[in-house]
């Protein structure tokens, strides 16, 4: 069979189309951006609306509007995500006003809103709050009972979650409040092997506001010049002033070993330029503190600057969807000596790629809590991850006349009304 | 269950104390002052070697004396180099000491449910290396990863294809020449594109210039103009604005492509400019901060000086003028009405040089605007041979166009200031030569010093005692001290004068 000439010309015409495609996405890929897929694939992007219905109880406003006219700053500060979600739920298209159709059920208590003059959350009165809460819902609603919380969630980004405690021993000894042993919990600490992190909970970033890095970013052919950077406590002289509790230490051991090395930009100042600064750094330090997470992860990953974690076991936002090993770089505590070592012998390629993914808009995205609420945001990853626990199966609800928690466990002073 | 640990060790020493008071008491009474004396001297050791380290060390002491549960995570208390130091007393830097083991008590709180978590609460050591400071081969790493990042972002952000500059500089021999063309060489050298620099020198090329020229590396054009430079600065300014037109035609012949920038060797660049002009098309302007340079502090300038002050003037600038939507609709020049009586007439008076109502070198062109015969040349622009023919008075690029109107302002629309304008030239009775020669270098002065402190220990030591005079040793005393200070100075001189290398990361920033 004769096969015209015509048929190669096409063929070998296709075949190069082919072959210059291919180079143009390889070429594509050494441009600005990567995808992000973590472990449980590339979710960043989902669209939560029609895979779960939430639905909100009414809660009288001492449980939450009292308390936040009482204190606007809880609008600005780090915890206040619990806020921003309420919010955002009572106007989001997840919401159902009928709770028989519900997938899940959240609670609007702001337990992080009794602040001092400072500024700093007390924990003192959150668990008879959250304990007053839920006896309230369990009573006007017979969703609580039928699964002793199994299908509600509630958001509690203080310092060490639901353990309700600024101290770490204090709230390793309270645990988790036992009435919300059962339920998931939306919290900002994340700890591995932890009281305090139950399995099944969401780790979300802490609130960081948007506004206000929008406004310090700095055209992006600012060459970065700064090898590390970090702006903050090393050693917390209030509280700790021999060192070796805060931070487990690690904080001072950076001071000690990087404090005459020219490549480390670190000190305890407050300058204006912190965003700016960031944003001409290629490395920031996000050491723990007194617990192990920080903004400064959110602030890296806005600004571009490659996230150096250094807290042993640590649990970041988002772990199924974002895989941080691939953007950050984690150092263990007791390698902290060795950090510019460690730092300094990462491949040029692999900090390219950090950058990279970093320069994902859906990346810095998922960070943040936009008012109002934009798609891909952290408010939807989180619903995006309640509905990855769905379906569930029907072991939860309980036979009628079981009871799992106990409502008398924990604290004496937990018991007293609120 | 810390605290509970050293208040039992406090209460221990209070103890103790309590305890030998009366015992001696009841022993002998002479003996109570010489132990109270000795508890005196013991615990004013304490407070001293305290002071000394820095914190309170009975603690550590007790710790370790009558710490009895230890378990078996051992944390290396890497002990502060102060304490090193002053423990080994005899070794001056040995910093190779072992560290200081010191087993830790971590609180056995940890839930006894939760499985072993390599995380534990409580007092951690600060891990400090022996040598905390930065091995140059990491650091040289490290720049290479800042320099890989940067060439990345400028790959992703800056200028897409750059053209390459044809930069013109009038210059001629003078005092100050070394000095202007140095700084314009050092800001050309860094420039990340590709450059063609035409220097046009009055008085015809010079060797010196043609030195100086060699040392940059870049590929320049050095032409002679044949007239000198004359002494008045409005001579001056005519006499440029034709070697500027010089270095224009010897564009136009060699048809150099690129964008001409005019780079006076007075003036100072930012590097942000040579990015910003990439982006002209046909003609730019640029805004000028004019340094006008105010000459010495006389009564005329002082008055002048506090003139300013009242009136709060700002730096004056000299640039395109736009409207809020962006277009150019006209130009802010130099005004040099409260200058005119007190301006410098000749090249050397000490008075204020001014500059003209607009500067060349705030004007950007393409190329192509001055060559000859191109198909698109655009229709506003005046050809070049007949501008020079007509011997007009080019004052400004804006001479070479029919309608100003076609001029792109850059830098934010003339927002920003990307270079400065200044004019400083020696002064009449200046004493060096017209092209600076540089005799003492760094060292070269300290041994002026050194060299009679070797001739006279020389005599001294060795040529006196060989000979026969009797020296007695009240020539030592005379003689021998004071110079021996001023050797030991010296000596030091000579070692500080080695600078230390500048720091890389500035070649960054």
């Amino acid at each position: 069979m004769k096969v015209p000439i015509w048929v190669f010309v096409v063929v070998a015409v296709l075949a190069t189309a082919f072959v210059l495609r291919i180079g143009a996405e390889e070429l594509d890929q050494s441009h600005q951006t990567e995808r992000i897929a973590g472990s449980a694939g590339d979710v960043l992007e989902d669209d939560p609306v029609g895979r779960l219905k939430v639905f909100v109880y009414e809660l009288p406003s001492k449980y939450n509007k009292k308390i936040l006219q009482k204190d606007p700053r809880c609008l600005t500060h780090m915890f206040a995500a619990e806020i921003f979600m309420h919010w955002f739920l009572l106007s989001s298209p997840v919401r159902t006003l009928n709770p028989e159709e519900a997938d899940w059920f959240y609670t609007p208590v702001y337990t992080t809103c009794d602040l001092t003059p400072n500024g700093l959350p007390l924990p003192f009165k959150s668990p008879r709050m959250m304990r007053s809460a839920i006896q309230l819902i369990s009573s006007n609603w017979p969703f609580w009972n039928r699964t002793e919380g199994a299908d509600h969630f509630f958001v509690v980004p203080h310092d060490f979650g639901a353990c309700f405690h600024y101290q770490e021993e204090k709230a390793i000894e309270r645990g988790i409040l036992p009435l919300l042993q059962r339920a998931t919990l939306v919290q900002t600490f994340g700890q591995r092997n932890h009281v305090c992190l139950n399995e099944g909970s969401i780790t979300i970033p802490p609130y960081a506001p948007p506004q206000k890095m929008q406004a310090h970013l700095i055209p992006p052919d600012t060459p970065r010049s700064i090898f590390v950077y970090f702006r903050g406590l090393f050693y917390d002289v209030g509280n700790d002033p021999e060192g070796g509790y805060y931070a487990r230490g690690a904080r001072a051991s950076v001071w000690e070993n990087f404090k005459n090395n020219p490549l480390f930009d670190i000190s305890t100042e407050h300058p204006t330029t912190y965003y700016e600064d960031m944003q001409r750094a290629v490395f920031c330090l996000c050491p723990l503190g007194w617990a192990p997470w920080s903004p400064r992860l959110v602030e890296g990953v806005i600004f571009g600057c490659i996230p150096v974690i250094i807290a042993d076991d640590i649990v970041l936002p988002f772990a199924d969807a974002i895989p941080w090993e691939e953007i950050g770089v984690f150092v263990a505590e007791k390698d902290v000596p060795k950090l510019d070592t460690i730092l300094t012998s990462i491949p040029p390629e692999v900090v390219l790629r950090k950058q990279r993914l970093l320069a994902n808009p859906s990346m810095k995205q998922a960070m943040l809590f936009p008012q109002p609420a934009q798609p891909g945001d952290a408010f939807h990853q989180i619903l995006n991850g309640l509905a990855r626990k769905l379906p569930r199966d029907k072991s939860i609800h309980l036979k009628p006349g079981e009871k799992i928690l106990n409502w008398t466990a924990g604290p004496v002073g937990d018991l007293k009304p609120w | 269950m810390k605290l509970s640990q050293q208040q039992n060790c406090n209460t221990r020493r209070n103890n103790s104390f309590r305890t030998t008071g009366p015992l001696d008491s009841s022993v002998d009474s002479a003996f109570k002052p010489l132990a109270s004396f000795f508890w005196v001297v013991l615990h004013g050791l304490c407070c001293l070697i305290s002071l000394v380290l820095g914190f309170r060390f009975s603690r550590l002491i007790f710790f370790l004396l009558f710490s009895t549960n230890t378990t078996s995570t051992t944390n290396h208390y890497t002990v502060p180099a102060l304490l090193r130091t002053t423990s080994d007393a005899t070794q001056t830097l040995t910093l190779q000491t072992p560290p200081v083991l010191i087993t830790d008590t971590p609180s056995n709180r940890t839930n006894p449910a939760t499985t072993s978590s390599r995380v534990v609460v409580g007092r951690h050591g600060i891990l400090i290396r022996p040598w905390p400071h930065p091995n140059p081969i990491e650091v040289m790493k490290a720049h290479r990863i800042i320099e890989r990042v940067q060439r990345e972002q400028r790959l992703q952000y800056g200028v897409k294809n750059p053209r390459p500059l044809i930069i013109v500089t009038p210059t001629y021999i003078r005092t100050f020449q070394t000095l202007h063309l140095t700084g314009l060489m050092h800001s050309l050298m860094l420039v990340p594109y590709d450059l063609t620099w035409i220097v046009v020198e009055a008085g015809g090329t010079t060797k010196e210039t043609a030195a100086l020229l060699e040392k940059s590396g870049l590929r320049t054009i050095h032409i002679g103009f044949e007239e000198r430079m004359p002494i008045t600065w409005e001579a001056r300014h005519r006499m440029e604005t034709r070697m500027r037109l010089r270095a224009l035609r010897v564009v136009r012949e060699q048809r150099l492509d690129g964008i001409v920038m005019f780079a006076d060797d007075g003036n100072t660049h930012s590097m942000e400019l040579f990015d910003e002009i990439q982006s002209v098309k046909w003609i730019g302007a640029l805004s000028v901060g004019i340094l006008a340079h105010s000459g010495n502090s006389d009564e005329s300038s002082s008055l002048l000086q506090k003139q300013e002050d009242e009136e709060n003037l700002p730096l004056p600038v000299q640039g395109p003028a736009c409207n809020s939507s962006g277009q150019l609709v006209g130009w802010h020049t130099f005004n040099s009405l409260p200058y005119v009586e007190k301006s410098a007439t000749y090249i050397d008076d000490r008075a204020i040089v001014l500059p003209r109502k607009l500067e060349w070198a705030g004007f950007v062109l393409n190329s192509k605007l001055v060559w000859k015969d191109i198909e698109d040349k655009p229709e506003w622009v005046k050809d070049l041979d007949k501008l020079v023919a007509d011997e007009e008075d080019l004052d400004s690029p804006l001479s070479l166009l029919e309608d100003t109107s076609v001029v792109e302002p850059l830098g934010n629309c003339g927002r920003k200031i990307l270079l400065w304008w200044l004019r400083v030239e020696a002064r009449a009775d200046s004493k060096f030569p017209p092209g600076l020669v540089f005799f003492f270098s760094n060292s070269f002065s300290v041994v002026y010093i050194l060299l009679p402190c070797y001739l006279y220990f020389f005599v001294l030591y060795i040529l006196l005692p060989l000979s026969d005079t009797g020296y007695d040793q009240r020539y030592y005393m005379f003689f021998l001290f004071p110079w021996h200070f001023l050797v030991v100075i010296s000596f030091y001189l000579h070692l500080m004068s080695d600078d230390l290398p500048e720091c890389i990361h500035m070649a960054y920033s």
